[in-house]
């Protein structure tokens, strides 16, 4: 049951992902975002990470793409139609890509990868707060000073000069 | 669903998919897109390698610092590309060539 489930979710994010790269429609685009985030985040729960799962629907569904879509409204007039954009060299694109798919997937299927065997553990939350709190202190705080930089350099580079 | 190869060959189907989308789209909100997807197979594969690794939650911090990463870089990337929008009034990446004129 739950293997169904894994790869009806595998599905999903794939699938979505396929009309993210592939749909002439940037609007469209971004609603397939949506699905592959939302896949993403599925998969994280069979992983065992749940935190992670709720950290990612929300940065990424929450934050980014609201972002993504201002930035589509903004930089297309709404009245004009399309919003669309074609592709660029696609067949040499598609060569490439499928040819680093190959390689991976290879080098994946390949590796006899070692398997430590694990009990699912009871709680993660406070094990990533107490790992942050302590031996990730100083990159937490960077991640702050970071962000506090990304603010004020985003604020200053799109308000309009005067 | 419980062998690692399965998460690498999603997160490698994910990378190939945002790797085509930077090379091809000509729209730079698209290749933002892409390069989000490549961000997410890259947290994919951090937490399948903590997951059957060992469970030491040390790929748990290293995903959570790229989600932060991945949210100061779109804020950055879109403020470039609006600027760029009033400046040339196209956001086709081949066109930009600066940010001021």
């Amino acid at each position: 049951m739950s293997s169904v489930l894994f790869w009806i979710i595998a599905f999903v994010a794939i699938g979505s992902a396929f009309i993210v790269v592939l749909n002439k429609n940037l609007f469209y685009s971004a609603i397939a975002l949506v699905f592959t985030f939302m896949g993403v985040a599925g998969l994280y729960v069979f992983l065992w990470a749940d935190f992670m799962a709720g950290v990612q629907v929300m940065i990424y569904v929450g934050g980014i793409l609201v972002l993504i879509l201002f930035g589509i409204m903004l930089t297309n007039r709404i009245s004009s139609v399309n919003i669309s954009h074609s592709n660029y060299h696609q067949g040499i694109g598609a060569v490439i890509v499928i040819g680093i798919f190959f390689i991976l997937g290879w080098m994946i299927l390949e590796t006899p990868w070692l398997r430590i065997v694990e009990q699912e553990p009871t709680q993660t939350v406070g094990k990533i707060g107490r790992l942050l709190m302590t031996e990730y202190l100083l990159p937490f705080e960077v991640a702050s000073v970071l962000l506090l930089a990304a603010l004020i350099g985003a604020a200053m580079l799109s308000r309009k000069a005067n | 669903m419980d062998q690692l190869h399965n998460y690498l060959l999603i997160a490698s189907v994910l990378f190939s998919l945002g790797l085509f989308a930077v090379i091809t789209r000509r729209n730079a909100v698209a290749v933002l897109m892409g390069v989000e997807l490549i961000l997410n197979s890259a947290n994919l594969n951090f937490l399948a390698f903590s997951r059957f690794g060992g469970m030491n939650f040390n790929g748990h911090i290293f995903a959570l610092f790229v989600i932060i990463m991945a949210a100061a870089e779109a804020a950055v990337a879109l403020a470039i590309i609006i600027n760029l929008y009033n400046n040339y009034q196209s956001i086709n990446v081949d066109e930009a060539g600066q940010l001021k004129r």
